[in-house]
C-alpha cells in the first residue's frame, strides 16, 4: 500500500469510526435540544425543574463516589495483605480474591439475590439462627447497590495495587528507611507516591463501571434513582426527548469525571511486573497475627466466592424447590436438562453465542485495521482513530443504547441512517460499539510491541508478504489480540445494558433469558445460564491465555 | 577481474534529508567489507539499501552481474543478522533456523539436517529446542547467524553485530565470528562504528562521512595513507593543526605554524599542495616527541596528561595555534609546565591535507 493509499485508508476508518462512535451520541445531543417545531430548550428546562431528575443524577454521582472509596477500601489492603505478608496458600488466595473480574454484572447481581437477597442463603441462615417469622432484612435500596458495585470493583484496586507494589522496587523504602523516616512517613511519601498512577487507574475504572451500572440499581434499586435506570423508565414511558436529555446529562458527567482523572496521573492498565532489579519480598507473620491474618484473608476469600458459589447452589434447586428452609429440599439436573432440549431455552444460549463471536470478529477487524494505520502507517489521521476507539469506553451503555436506537430507528440512508431497530442486525452492531475500546486497546498496545524488524528478517529469508504475514507477524501477535478478544467476547456474551434497549424476542440473549426466569420465579434455570455464563467465560479466557 | 557485489552511485534521502549520496562500492567474491563511520553518517542505511527494506532514489545494486536493485528483500537472497537479531519469539532455535528454508525444495530429513549442520557450524548444537529467549545474548546472536546463512545466500549483511552484546563477550565473539565467516566464505557487508570491530573483521574498511565514502582500503592503507584529515582522525588518534606550506623539496618540506618554522622529514602529502598553500598538518602521538623550551621549533602549556602504563599522551597547547597529543614517557613533564614539541625525523605518522574549504 503506498503512502497516499495509507493516507486514504486512514480517513475513511476515521469517517466509518465517527459514524459508528461520534455519530450517534451527535444525534442524541441534537434531539436533547430539538422537537418537530425546531431548536428548544424546553425538554433540559424540564430535566432541570424535576426533583426525580435531579435526584437521579445526584444518585449516579455518589454513589460512584462511595463505589470508589468503598473499592479502595477493601482492595488496597486486600492488595497490600496478599502482597507484603507470607501467608499460607498466598497464590491460590490471590486467584480467589481476584474471581469477581470474570463475572459479567448479571450474572454478580443474581449472585447477591440469592445469598443476601430477602430469600438467600445468608437470610434464612440469620433468619433460623435468631427464630425470626420475616426475613431479617430486605436487599433493597442504595446500600445493596453499593454494595454489589464495591464487590464487582475493589477487583481492580487490588489487581493493579499488587502489579504496582510488585514493580516496586524494595530498595526506595529501605532507603527512606535508612534516611531515618519512620513507617509513616515511609509509607506516605514513597510508597503512596509510588502506588498513585495504580490507585487513579482503579479509581476511574470503578468511577465508570459503577457510573454506567445498570444491572444492580434495576434489579435492587428500588426507590434508589440513578441516571442508567431512568433513562430507559423514560424511555419506556414514551418520553423521548426527556430521555435524550438524561442521555446528555449521563453523558456529561462521565466525560467530565475523564477529565477530571485525565488531569492526574493515571496508569492505562496495571503495571508490568517484574522490571526494577529488586522485589518486594513477604515478611512473615510474628505472635497473633501469624494466625489472624491468614484466617482474616481466607475469610475474605471466601465472602468473594460464596456468591458465585450460590449461583452454583441454586442452579441445581428444582422449580420450586427452595420454598421454606435453610437449604434447598432437593438437587436436580433438570435445569441443565432444560436449557439444552428445551428449543425456547437453548435459542438465547445460540444467539448470544453467535451475536458475540460475530461482534467480536467485526471489532477485531475493525482494530486491527486501526492498529496497522496508526501505528505502522503512522497516518495523519492516527489522533483521531486512537481517540474514536477510545470513545465507547468514556460512554456508559445505557447512552449507547439508546444512541444507537435512536439513530437506527429512521430510514435516512443520505444521513447515514437505517432501520436496523427490531432486526437481528442491531444487538451485534451495538456490541461492536461496546467492546471496540477493549479489543483497539489490545490491538494497538500488541502492534506497538511489535519489532518490525521480525517482518524484514522474514523477508530476507526470502518470505513473501503472505507467508511474513501468516508466520511471522500474525503469530507473534496474536497472544495481544487473542486476550482483546477473548475479554470483548465475554463483554458481549454477557452483556444486558444495551441488550434491554435493543433487543428482540427473536435475538433475546441469555441475559435478558435470566431477567425472564426471575420474573417467573425460575430461579433455578436462572442460575444454571448464570453458571453458562460464568462457565463460557472462564473457558475463554483461560483459552486465551493457554495460547500465549 | 568484475566485482561480485557492486553498488554503482547509489543515493537516498529522508525528506531532504541526504542519507547517502552517490556510494559507489565494489566487492570480490568472499571478501568482508566493513562500513565504517560516526553515527548518522548513512552506514545503516546502506547495509538497508543492499538488503532491499529500502529503495534507492538512484544507482544500482549488481550481484554476479545481476541487477537486484528492483527486486524486493524477499528474492535477493541476502542474509541479514540484525543488531537486535531480531529472532522470531514464537519459534524455538530450530524453528528460527529453519525459516528460510521452508520454501526451498527439501524434504523434512534433509531440512532437518542442514539446522542442525548449521548449529553445529555455530557451536549451538543440541539447543535445538530451546526457547530464543531462554538463550544468552551471544547464543542468539548465533542464532541470527545460522538462520540468515541457512538459506545459503548470496551476501551477507551484519549490522552491528556485536554491539548487543556485552563487552566481556565481544573480544571472543569478535573472532569467533571472524572465523565464522573465513570458513563459510560468504561475500560480507558489516556495519560498525567500532575501528577495532572493522579491522578485525573485514578485509577492507570504507569510511562513510555524512552519506559520502571518504575512502575504502585495508586498515594498513587507511592508516598509512588516509585520503584526509577526518579518515586519518577517524581511524587511530592524532590532532590536526592550522599550518601554511612554506617550502617542499622531494619528501621533506617546512611548515609554517603560528609564526614558527617547522622542518618535516618525510611527512606525507596528500594531494598536488605548493608552497603558500594553506594546509592541515595531522600528527599522531608517537610521532611528536617533547623537548625543553627553546630546544624545540614549537612550545606550548601542558593541558592534560592521560597516562597509558609504558607511555602517557600529553595534550600541549601550542602558542598561537590548536592543541597536539604528544606521546611521551609517563613522567615527562608535569600538567601546567610549559614545554616545547619537536617532529620525530623520519616523520612517518604526519599527514599534510589541503585545508577543506
Amino acid at each position: 500500500m503506498s503512502a497516499r493509499g495509507a493516507r486514504g485508508a486512514g480517513v475513511a476508518l476515521v469517517l466509518l469510526l465517527a459514524w459508528l462512535v461520534a455519530y450517534p451520541i451527535g444525534l442524541v445531543l441534537l434531539d436533547a435540544v430539538r422537537d418537530a417545531d425546531g431548536w428548544t430548550l424546553a425538554h433540559v428546562r424540564e430535566f432541570l425543574a424535576r426533583p426525580r431528575e435531579r435526584g437521579a443524577l445526584w444518585g449516579s454521582v455518589w454513589i460512584s463516589l462511595a463505589t470508589v472509596a468503598g473499592a479502595a477500601l477493601v482492595g488496597v489492603p486486600l492488595a497490600w495483605a496478599t502482597s507484603a505478608w507470607a501467608v499460607p496458600g498466598r497464590g491460590a488466595l490471590g486467584a480467589l480474591l481476584a474471581l469477581p473480574a470474570v463475572l459479567p454484572p448479571l450474572v454478580g447481581v443474581l449472585a447477591f439475590l440469592f445469598l443476601y437477597g430477602e430469600t438467600g442463603l445468608a437470610a434464612r441462615l440469620v433468619q433460623a439462627a435468631l427464630g425470626l417469622g420475616e426475613p431479617p432484612w430486605r436487599f433493597r435500596g442504595a446500600g445493596a447497590v453499593l454494595l454489589v458495585h464495591v464487590y464487582s470493583t475493589y477487583v481492580y484496586f487490588l489487581l493493579f495495587t499488587r502489579a504496582a507494589l510488585a514493580s516496586l522496587d524494595p530498595a526506595l523504602l529501605e532507603a527512606a528507611a535508612s534516611l531515618g523516616a519512620s513507617r509513616r512517613r515511609v509509607a506516605l511519601r514513597v510508597l503512596l507516591p509510588q502506588l498513585r498512577p495504580a490507585l487513579t487507574g482503579a479509581a476511574l475504572l470503578a468511577f465508570m463501571v459503577s457510573l454506567g451500572s445498570f444491572s444492580a440499581p434495576y434489579l435492587f434499586g428500588g426507590s434508589f434513582r440513578v441516571m442508567t435506570t431512568q433513562i430507559v423508565a423514560t424511555r419506556l414511558n414514551g418520553d423521548y426527548a426527556l430521555a435524550m436529555v438524561e442521555t446528555v446529562a449521563l453523558t456529561a458527567v462521565a466525560l467530565l469525571a475523564l477529565w477530571l482523572f485525565g488531569r492526574l496521573d493515571v496508569a492505562e492498565s496495571a503495571p508490568a511486573v517484574g522490571r526494577s532489579g529488586g522485589r518486594l519480598r513477604p515478611r512473615r507473620l510474628r505472635g497473633a497475627a501469624r494466625w489472624a491474618a491468614p484466617a482474616a484473608l481466607w475469610l475474605a476469600a471466601l465472602v468473594a466466592v460464596a456468591p458465585l458459589l450460590c449461583v452454583l447452589l441454586v442452579s441445581f434447586v428444582p422449580l420450586g424447590g427452595w420454598r421454606e428452609g435453610i437449604l434447598p429440599r432437593g438437587y436436580t439436573l433438570a435445569n441443565y436438562a432444560t436449557l439444552v432440549a428445551d428449543p425456547v431455552r437453548f435459542r438465547p444460549l445460540l444467539n448470544s453465542l453467535w451475536m458475540g463471536a460475530a461482534a467480536t470478529a467485526a471489532a477485531l477487524a475493525l482494530a486491527v485495521a486501526a492498529a496497522v494505520l496508526v501505528v505502522r502507517r503512522r497516518v495523519p489521521a492516527r489522533r483521531a482513530i486512537e481517540a474514536l476507539l477510545a470513545l465507547p469506553w468514556a460512554v456508559p451503555g445505557t447512552v449507547f443504547a439508546i444512541a444507537i436506537a435512536t439513530m437506527f430507528s429512521v430510514r435516512a440512508p443520505w444521513t447515514g441512517r437505517w432501520v436496523l431497530v427490531g432486526t437481528a442486525l442491531i444487538l451485534p452492531f451495538a456490541y461492536v460499539v461496546r467492546i471496540l475500546p477493549i479489543v483497539g486497546r489490545a490491538a494497538l498496545a500488541g502492534f506497538r510491541r511489535f519489532d518490525p524488524r521480525l517482518e524484514e528478517a522474514a523477508a530476507s529469508l526470502g518470505a513473501g508478504r503472505w507467508r511474513t504475514l501468516r508466520r511471522v507477524t500474525l503469530p507473534v501477535l496474536a497472544p495481544a489480540l487473542l486476550a482483546g478478544a477473548a475479554l470483548a467476547f465475554v463483554g458481549a456474551y454477557g452483556d444486558f445494558v444495551v441488550s434491554i434497549v435493543l433487543y428482540t424476542y427473536d435475538t433475546r440473549p441469555v441475559t435478558l433469558e435470566i431477567l425472564g426466569s426471575l420474573r417467573q420465579s425460575d430461579i433455578g434455570v436462572a442460575a444454571a445460564y448464570g453458571v453458562v455464563l460464568m462457565a463460557i467465560g472462564g473457558a475463554v479466557m483461560a483459552l486465551a491465555r493457554a495460547d500465549r | 577481474m568484475t566485482p561480485y557485489l557492486a553498488v554503482e552511485g547509489l543515493s537516498r534521502r529522508f525528506g531532504g534529508v541526504v542519507a547517502v549520496e552517490g556510494l559507489t562500492l565494489a566487492l570480490a567474491r568472499g571478501e568482508v567489507l566493513a562500513l565504517l563511520g560516526p553515527s548518522g553518517s548513512g552506514k545503516t542505511t546502506t547495509l538497508r539499501l543492499l538488503a532491499g527494506f529500502e529503495v534507492p532514489d538512484a544507482g544500482r545494486i549488481l550481484v554476479d552481474g545481476e541487477d537486484v536493485t528492483a527486486r524486493p528483500p524477499a528474492g535477493r537472497r541476502f542474509g541479514m543478522v540484525f543488531q537486535s537479531f531480531a529472532l522470531f519469539p514464537h519459534l524455538d532455535v530450530a524453528g528460527n533456523v529453519a525459516f528460510g528454508l521452508e520454501t526451498a525444495p527439501l524434504s523434512r530429513e534433509a531440512r532437518a539436517a542442514r539446522v542442525r549442520e548449521l548449529l553445529a557450524l555455530v557451536a549451538l548444537a543440541g539447543l535445538e529446542h530451546r526457547a530464543v529467549d531462554a538463550l544468552s545474548g551471544g547464543q542468539q546472536q548465533r542464532v541470527a547467524l545460522a538462520r540468515a546463512l541457512a538459506p545459503e545466500p548470496r551476501v551477507l549483511l551484519l549490522d552491528e553485530p556485536l554491539s548487543n552484546l556485552d563487552p566481556e563477550l565481544r573480544g571472543r565473539t569478535r573472532r569467533e565470528l571472524r572465523d565464522l565467516i573465513r570458513r563459510v566464505g560468504i561475500t560480507t557487508v558489516l556495519v560498525t562504528h567500532e575501528q577495532d570491530e572493522a579491522f578485525e573483521l573485514a578485509d577492507r574498511v570504507a569510511v562513510l562521512r555524512g552519506g559520502r565514502l571518504e575512502q575504502v582500503g585495508t586498515p594498513d592503507t587507511l592508516y598509512a595513507e588516509p585520503a584526509n584529515a577526518f579518515v586519518a582522525a577517524f581511524i587511530g588518534q592524532g590532532s590536526a593543526v592550522r599550518a601554511r606550506l612554506v617550502a617542499r623539496s622531494g619528501a621533506d618540506a617546512t611548515l609554517e605554524v603560528a609564526g614558527r618554522a617547522v622542518p618535516l622529514q618525510g611527512a606525507r602529502v596528500a594531494g598536488p599542495l605548493a608552497p603558500g598553500d594553506a594546509v592541515l598538518w595531522f600528527a599522531r602521538p608517537e610521532a611528536l616527541a617533547l623537548a625543553p623550551e627553546g630546544a624545540a621549533p614549537l612550545a606550548g602549556l601542558v593541558r592534560e596528561r592521560r597516562f597509558l602504563g609504558a607511555t602517557a599522551r600529553f595534550v600541549v597547547a601550542l602558542d598561537g595555534a590548536g592543541e597536539v597529543e604528544v606521546q611521551a614517557a609517563p613522567a615527562a613533564v608535569a600538567v601546567g609546565a610549559r614545554v616545547g614539541v619537536t617532529v620525530r625525523a623520519p616523520a612517518t605518522g604526519v599527514h599534510l591535507f589541503a585545508e577543506e574549504g
